[in-house]
């Protein structure tokens, strides 16, 4: 996986066109409770980064399957996107191109 | 009364908690800046070093949450009568965007470069405790990273 359109060094032989993952991530009603208290000092909410990171994780393990399933070997020009699609919860949506190296 | 012996309260600890945790996080920050600083990051599409061979690349994600301690949410607001620079803000959005790039940069601590870097903000609701000012933002950095051969 890179962000560039190619993989340094290597040589792109196929495009399979746009391979996507996206999760939805609710927030947990006990981290938010710490996360309102945290909320008062200020300072690394670290729940809601733990929360995010998995559900990027996620994200990009579903798009990774997609990918594979096409029989591409790699994914180029992947883009990150996060938006609050109601309050509380938001959704991770990642997106490339899939293509086949030499 | 009770409510505003609440508001002072909330006030101080703010102040007192949220200029400590500032600091430290601070201090942080630049540590692993420093040691870092050897590890380009940019954001070209191409690497820098055209005569080497790539070995390898890989996409390198960072991300952080941070949140606006109490008593600077309540100076923005004074802030928002009167207009102009909110300093108490620019240092929340420079902390988060400086440590994600550092936790990007320390997800793949073997890579020579780091290239085509961005980097997203997006708020992440205000946690009750505020009616009109961000509460917590959440930055995300990505990049490629870049291994070249025969280092």
């Amino acid at each position: 996986m890179t962000n560039i359109e190619h993989v340094p060094g290597r040589e792109i032989i196929e495009h399979y066109g746009i391979v996507t993952g996206s999760t939805v991530q609710a927030k947990h009603i006990g981290k938010d409770f710490m996360a309102a208290l945290k909320n008062i000092v200020g300072g690394e909410l670290k729940a809601y980064t733990e929360l995010l990171n998995d559900a990027r994780d996620t994200s990009i393990q579903r798009m990774l399957a997609q990918a594979e399933g096409l029989g591409a070997d790699a994914i180029v020009n992947v883009r990150f996107a996060t938006s609050s699609i109601a309050s509380g919860a938001s959704e991770l949506y990642v997106y490339g191109t899939a293509v086949k190296l030499k | 009364m009770e409510r505003i012996i609440l508001f002072i309260i909330l006030i101080a600890l703010g102040y007192v908690a949220g200029r400590v945790a500032e600091k430290k996080h601070y201090s942080s920050i630049r540590e692993r800046e420093k040691n870092l600083i050897h590890v380009p990051a940019h954001n070209l599409k191409n690497p820098s070093e055209t005569d080497r061979q790539v070995l390898k690349s890989e996409l390198a994600v960072g991300q952080i949450v941070v949140s606006q301690d109490y008593f600077k949410r309540f100076l923005a607001i004074l802030r928002g009568i009167v207009g102009g620079t909110m300093i108490s803000y620019e240092s929340l959005v420079d902390r988060g965007r400086r440590d994600a790039v550092l936790r990007m940069k320390e997800s793949c601590s073997d890579a020579d470069e780091f290239i085509n870097l961005r980097i997203q903000t997006s708020v992440i609701g205000n946690n009750g405790t505020s009616k009109n000012g961000l509460g917590s933002i959440e930055v995300l950095a990505y990049s490629t990273a870049v291994y070249y051969e025969g280092r």
